[in-house]
């Protein structure tokens, strides 16, 4: 039985023309000195029963100590990809490693090495937040009984809890549970924490120190995977980014590696805009509009100041000259697409 | 933020959050700490317990079970004063409860057998997988990672402890008031043999525990249920379904051919510990038939739980 639980191998999957991603930035399995990569997935799929196709032959590679950002709009398969990397949903094809240990069939031996938070925090209302971790690290066959106590305040503490450890969980607030949740994935020293969107429900306050602490314990050499559909956030503490759209992944790479894949325009202001438009379009440059006190085109290879030099060699009165880089949000939005309605 | 700087040897990433924790886990540096699989396995299963029996429904559970053994004497008491337990109608042992306190004990399994006992158990074992499922916890508690096959080996283990203890309580109680309203002393076995009333109570244990097996057998059912779905209630409901259809069968006697299959069918057979010698051959089938049961549905649930997609 046992071996039916292990997806169904199929390396010849294997693709990194994803959807006009990024050739894979092959530093990243490199960047953490030989070591395996804390995750690795390649042509990781799941079909559910419904005949839903979630996740679509993802090949994800998260080095060592690295923040990973998984974004994605609602629905596109963060976390199914997240429960899959975890055990609890068994792929329908593809390999995955978690610190290199084949998954589903190393759970046993490579889950306590991480820490989780997926969709949400789940626990006993009928307990104490201490309580509740006791539970879980209970249920933790490689955590020490007579270090639990120490344990679990250390935890509770680091998420600001301490002085609601004896309330009833159903007495939390939204917010008290969101960071007890945090708090169960740092019972133990961890090599990795996958936490999916884990500022959920949190005030601003909630959300600035949730940052910080996963800014701390990345820099205590923790690798984290944090699914996300903030921007804003995971533009703050993450340096590599996958983007997920209807199950595939569309780009993978550094939070530079995305900013630099928008098409930079450049933007001249002067009075005469149709001649700049006429001088853009001679130079080669695509997309070229003009407008009422500007024009604009697609830069291109080109140099700005080289773009310059030939609009005022055509005497044209360069008013102001500007190359603005796409917003990560409008980098976003170009790679997930612009509708609001969930896909699939 | 670079990734150059970030990452460290893999040997340094547990380092900060250790001496945060003021501990380290590291199995292959540390190895006292592998303080033994059962170690481990007992630490997890007496969370399990406390789970279970610090949950005021299952509380209230065995609070029903004490309680109803009291209403049974009460009610023998008043109406067997004057009457004298005449009749030879309702079920086996009520005539002998006046003269003996002990078989208040023997009454009040064998009527809670046909629906209290049945129901307590199936609360508690529908609920066991599937109440964890629908709470969400269960998805924790595998990412710990708790282990498939231990969880549910513990799951299992904690229901039958819970079924001892229920059947425990039924016993303990009905003995309780049998020597408080009845005259207790030695005891007449059904084959007309008298054993010392020490010898009784020895048999009354066997009884309890053949009890707790067959419950054992029904809380196995009740977990292959529980591993089916996210919603407990209908795990519990469909076990006792089960049950009562399982009864229902056994009393019409066209359908005698099934009846020895059928998991309700030896639950009464306790009868044969109180004969002198000891009816083997029945209680050997209704151990038998309870040990299947708990290989059959022990196995339905391992291939279940163990394959199945944890979404909830
Ligand atoms: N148990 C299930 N059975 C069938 N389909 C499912 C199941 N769970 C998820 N799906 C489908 O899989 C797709 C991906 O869902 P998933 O929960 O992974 O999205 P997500 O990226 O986490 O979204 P969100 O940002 O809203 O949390 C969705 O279309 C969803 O309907
Ligand atoms: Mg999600």
């Amino acid at each position: 039985m046992s071996a039916g639980y292990r997806g169904a191998g199929q390396r010849d999957e294997i693709s990194f023309g994803n959807l006009g991603a990024e050739p894979l930035p092959d530093k990243i399995s490199q960047a953490a000195g030989g070591a395996s990569p804390a995750i690795a997935t390649s042509g990781l799929s799941k079909r559910f029963r419904g005949g839903q196709l979630a996740v679509d032959s993802i090949d994800l590679a998260v080095s060592r100590g690295c923040v990973y950002g998984f974004l994605g709009p609602n629905g596109s398969g963060k976390t199914t990809t997240i429960r899959m990397l975890l055990g609890l949903v068994q792929p329908t094809s593809g390999d995955q490693e978690l610190l290199g240990v084949s998954m589903p069939a190393g759970a046993n031996t490579v889950l306590s090495r991480v820490g989780s938070l997926v969709e949400g925090p789940a626990f006993y209302s009928q307990l104490s937040g201490k309580a509740n971790l006791a539970r879980y690290d209970a249920a933790d066959r490689t955590a020490d009984r007579r270090t639990a106590e120490a344990r679990i305040s250390a935890a509770l503490d680091r998420v600001g809890l301490l002085s609601a450890a004896r309330k009833h969980y159903r007495a939390y607030s939204l917010g008290m549970k969101q960071r007890l949740a945090i708090a169960a994935g740092l019972l133990g020293p961890r090599e990795l924490l996958i936490l999916d969107e884990p500022t959920n429900g949190l005030d601003p306050q909630g959300t600035r120190e949730v940052r910080g602490l996963i800014r701390e314990i990345a820099a205590g050499g923790t690798t984290v995977f944090v699914s996300s559909h903030l921007l804003a956030e995971v533009e703050q503490i993450c340096s590599h980014v996958g983007v997920m759209r209807t199950g595939k992944l569309v780009f993978q790479g550094t939070l530079e590696q995305l900013r630099g894949r928008g098409a930079t325009r450049i933007l001249v202001r002067t009075a005469q805009p149709a001649r700049a438009a006429e001088v853009l379009a001679g130079l080669g440059l695509q997309d070229v509009q003009a407008g009422q006190d500007e024009a604009s085109a697609q830069l291109g290879e080109q140099p700005p100041e080289e773009v310059c030099a030939q609009l005022v060699h055509a005497g044209v009165p360069v008013a102001g000259l500007a190359t603005p880089r796409p917003s990560l949000e409008d980098l976003f939005v170009q790679l997930t697409g612009e509708g609001f309605d969930v896909d699939g | 933020m670079s990734t150059a700087e970030a990452s460290g040897p893999a040997a340094e990433a547990s380092g900060p959050a250790a001496d945060l924790t003021g501990t380290r886990l590291d199995p292959v540096r540390q190895p006292g700490y592998r303080a033994g699989p059962v170690i481990h396995w007992i630490r997890f299963l007496c969370s399990e317990l406390s789970l279970i029996f610090l949950r005021w429904r299952n509380l209230a559970l065995l609070a029903v079970l004490a309680a109803i053994p009291v209403l049974i004497g009460v009610a023998l008491k008043l109406s067997a004063s004057p009457a004298g337990g005449g009749s030879g109608q309702g079920p086996a042992f009520i005539g002998q409860v006046a003269g003996n306190g002990v078989f208040l004990a023997l009454l009040s399994l064998t009527v809670l057998l046909t629906l209290v006992l049945p129901l307590v158990v199936a609360v508690v074992a529908g609920d066991s997988v599937a109440g964890e499922a629908g709470h969400g916890t269960l998805r924790y508690l595998l990412a710990i990672p708790a282990g498939r096959t231990r969880l549910l080996g513990i799951k299992y283990v904690a229901v039958v402890i819970f079924c001892l203890a229920a059947c425990g309580v039924v016993t303990a109680m009905s003995l309780a008031m049998g020597a408080a309203l009845f005259p207790v002393g030695p005891v007449t076995l059904l084959s007309g043999t008298t054993i010392s009333l020490g010898a009784g109570l020895l048999r009354l244990v066997f009884v309890t525990l053949y009890v707790a097996g067959a419950m054992a057998a029904l809380a196995a059912i009740g977990l292959a249920v529980s591993t089916l779905t996210e919603h407990p209630i209908g795990a519990i409901a469909a076990v006792l379904v089960l049950a009562l259809a399982s009864e229902v069968t056994d009393s019409v006697p066209q359908f005698a051919v099934v009846h020895p299959y059928l998991p309700t069918h030896w639950w009464l057979s306790f009868d044969a510990l109180l004969r002198s010698p000891i009816a083997w051959p029945e209680l050997l089938h209704g151990l038998t038939s309870f040990g299947i049961y708990v290989i059959i549905f022990g196995a339905i649930a391992w291939a279940r739980f163990t394959t199945a997609d944890v979404t909830s």
